[in-house]
């Protein structure tokens, strides 16, 4: 059973509403979806895929180390797991607006990546519970620091009509990297005779490669926001107090109130698994296929919709990822089973993670000055993350009270519910007016 | 910086860490070839037959951590002289135990996609009866005095960006008629008398008393508890906080187990405590250092546990009833079963 929710994977940013359909003439056409994507983007998605090879090796020998390796009764921690969710939360907050400070977008992200690759040497250090989890936690900072201001990079790279392209495809690498990790650990643990120090060493190697990538080749520099297309304020300051002040934006403030409510009726995927397994009387072995199972269908989708999310919406595609979504917990409720539900509710929740994930950055970046691009993004990703967590903790008490479906029931009856308002808010429609989109 | 000086310093970096990477691997499989090479120092082992019955005197059946070629074997030494040589089967197991003439074995399996395990039933000759998949590492196994009932669990990790969020996996077989129990989940929990159920519960280290009743843990709400179970109702009931891996004694009158004591540090939070079942009164053996393992009970009146050595772990002996003082039994050694 699962003791936390603590998968922030693809959560990283978060799910909304967004950006409208550019006009119809600036549409490319399909066949130049990938010239249209920024070479910008392209390397930040190398960055991520490396990075995520790198991160799933170790998370995929991990246990095993801790209860092979190093003799520990695991179930000793864990709990805490959600304690740095939550501080990780804050550390986006911070790395989005430093960034944003000085247009130093690249210097956070390298920070963030940096200090996650350091913690792969130092677990070949720490040998205690409180040695790995000071680690873990100190992954985790690298990653809520890097988040706000990779995104933001990606959006300022793109074309305003080629956002949900341009985070697709760096979601659809992201998410590679993050699948090819674990091959790539039973490669060297297979190689190196079970040595986990070898599984770490590579690990940082091929983190430290993620770096290097980025220290080299994203460019440093983001350019200045022409004249014709400073918003209101575009011109102040950076401040905490301006970063605060972007919710009185009401397209932002009502796409971050979308994001949080929505995030409050998405069960976490450890509990959807778990009721996948339970209710299929899955066997043990194959549980650890199932996120599998999700991240193929995100990374297959990613692209598809980033671009559908382009041509024709990216409120409508955000909407109906979550309509995907309601559709998989519909199914885990209906009685009937059968070999092919698990397959369909994998894919349909890979597709929630494909329509939402990058396109929520991908439609708040157009409510987001460029100078708050970063702070902006990270305050609609806290939002987002918050919700999901608070939304893990509810869930897991109504389980506790009233049994699994009966808490299912309940966040299919809240996910219709929030999607329903969500409809009502219509945030998208700010995004209508060219003027506020993106760039 | 041009782009050809980036790809070349790029190229540069790639070549170092590659070589870096490369050595770590190569050292790492190295010293793994080591550990096929037996230790001048270590316990003098010769394969022959091990059987889990002993119709020449108490035997003692465990893991053989020894370096050399019979490494993680099940082994067998005379109970009298649990230090000397040992007879390799040539069974491997990660975690074993044994009653009643049969012995359940959990196995690492190495497979096309990475490692699996297997829970495996003996008959008393070590031979495989049946075998099930594992969905997690192996942690506790045991055997019903008669041996007819088997119990096992297995640590699953969650699916979390770190990596840390761990759950436990107990299943129960009958030998007899070869159900299989998959998750203790599954029963009825019964909590100070009420009904209850939550999606973090977990239990862990089962120990029969017969065919049908069994003690084990529950942790629910960060609170571990003692259940006492019922294979025929599918009910576990609650009995005390704060018990861990429980081993009954023989007599079926004490329980010998990990009491997590406040105010140890996080990394070794245990003490080894023997509950008396009829006064519900704790008494605490002479072991003073954090024990992680399920104890066995050797006889009525002795424990054995073990504890981590130079070679993964040695197994240790201390009076149940609080006298006397902790002695080694042998190094190099893990999971013991008594067979006789």
């Amino acid at each position: 059973m699962y003791v936390a929710d603590t998968r922030t994977r693809p959560a990283g940013p978060g799910a909304t509403p967004g950006l409208p359909a550019p006009p119809p003439a600036t549409r490319a056409p399909a066949g130049l979806a990938w010239r249209a994507v920024p070479a910008t983007v392209l390397v930040l998605g190398t960055v991520s895929l490396i990075t995520d090879v790198s991160a799933e090796m170790v998370t995929a020998v991990l246990p095993l180390y801790l209860v092979t390796g190093l003799g520990l009764s695991p179930l000793g921690f864990g709990l805490l797991d959600g304690i740095y969710n939550g501080a990780s939360a804050l550390v986006r907050l911070v790395g989005g607006h430093l960034a944003d400070r000085g247009r130093r977008y690249k210097s956070m992200a390298a920070l963030g990546y940096g200090l996650s690759a350091l913690c792969k040497p130092a677990l070949l250090i720490v040998h205690s519970v409180a040695g790995i989890s000071a680690v873990l936690a100190m992954d985790r900072t690298g990653k809520g620091l890097r988040t706000a201001p990779r995104d933001a990079m990606i959006s300022l790279a793109a074309s305003p009509e080629a956002q949900g392209r341009s985070f697709g495809v760096h979601r659809a690498m992201d998410t590679a990297g993050a699948l090819l990790g674990p091959v790539v650990a039973i490669v060297v643990m297979h190689a190196a005779a079970d040595g986990f120090d070898a599984v770490f060493t590579v690990s940082f190697c091929v983190a430290a490669t993620g770096v290097v990538v980025l220290l080299l080749f994203v460019p440093g520099r983001v350019p200045q926001p022409g004249p014709a297309e400073s918003g209101p304020g575009e011109q102040a300051a950076v401040s905490l107090r301006a970063a605060v002040s972007l919710l009185g934006d009401r397209a932002l403030r009502r796409l971050t109130l979308c994001a949080l409510l929505l995030g409050l009726a998405t069960v976490s995927d450890s509990f959807l698994y778990l009721i996948l397994q339970r209710d299929l009387d899955l066997s043990g072995e194959w549980f650890p296929l199932l996120p599998l199972g999700t991240s193929a269908a995100f990374l297959l989708l990613a692209v598809p919709l980033g671009r559908t999310a382009d041509r024709f919406g990216r409120w409508r595609v955000f909407l109906a990822g979550h309509g995907g979504l309601l559709v998989a917990y519909g199914l885990l409720l209906a009685p009937a089973g059968g070999a092919a539900l698990p397959a369909v509710v994998l894919v349909l929740h890979g597709a929630f993670y494909a329509a939402t994930d990058g396109v929520l950055m991908a439609a708040a970046a157009g409510s987001v000055p460029q100078r708050l691009r970063s702070s902006g993004l990270a305050l609609v990703q806290t939002g987002q993350v918050g919700a999901r967590f608070a939304c893990s903790l509810l869930f897991g008490a109504a389980w506790t009270a009233w049994g699994d479906h009966a808490a299912l029931a309940a966040a299919t009856a809240a996910l219709a519910a929030c999607t329903a308002a969500a409809v009502a808010l219509r945030p998208g429609r700010a995004g209508l007016r060219p003027g506020r989109v993106a760039r | 910086m041009s782009v050809r000086a980036r790809l070349a310093v790029l190229a540069a970096v790639v070549m170092v860490l590659a070589g870096v990477a490369t050595a770590a691997v190569v050292h790492a499989s190295g010293r793994a070839a080591g550990r096929d090479h037996q230790q001048a120092s270590g316990p003098v082992i010769r394969p022959g037959r091990v059987v889990l019955a002993a119709p020449a005197g108490e035997r003692l059946v465990f893991r053989s951590t020894a370096w050399g070629p019979h490494r993680d074997e099940l082994v067998s030494v005379p109970a009298a002289d649990p230090a000397g040589p040992r007879t390799a089967s040539g069974v491997r197991c990660l975690r074993f135990h044994a009653a009643g003439g049969t012995g359940i074995c959990l196995r690492r399996v190495p497979g096309a996609v990475g490692e699996s395990y297997r829970a495996v039933v003996l008959d008393a000759d070590l031979r495989e009866r049946h075998h099930y998949p594992l969905g997690g590492i192996p942690t506790r196994a045991r055997v019903s005095p008669s041996g007819r009932m088997v119990a096992w669990t297995v640590f699953v990790s969650g699916d979390s960006y770190a990596g840390t969020v761990f759950s436990t996996r107990t299943s129960i077989l009958d030998t007899r008629t070869w159900r299989l129990e998959g998750s203790l989940e599954d029963y009825r929990i019964v909590r100070d008398g009420r009904a209850y159920r939550s999606p973090d519960a977990n239990f862990w280290g089962v120990t029969f008393a017969d065919d049908t009743h069994f003690y084990a843990t529950l942790a629910t709400g960060g609170q571990t508890y003692l259940v006492r179970g019922d294979v025929t109702a599918r009910t576990v009931t609650t009995l005390r906080s704060n018990v861990e891996c429980p081993s009954l004694s023989p007599d079926g009158t004490r329980l010998a187990f990990k009491k997590r004591v406040a105010g140890l540090p996080a990394d070794a939070p245990w003490r080894l405590t023997v509950l008396d079942l009829r006064t519900m009164r704790e008494t605490a053996p002479a072991e003073r250092r954090n024990v992680d393992d399920q104890a066995l009970w050797l006889d009525g009146r002795t424990l054995a546990y073990a504890l981590p050595g130079d070679y993964g772990s040695d197994l240790w002996t201390v009076p149940a009833d609080g006298g006397g003082s902790p002695r080694r039994l042998t190094t190099a050694a893990l999971a013991p079963a008594v067979v006789g």
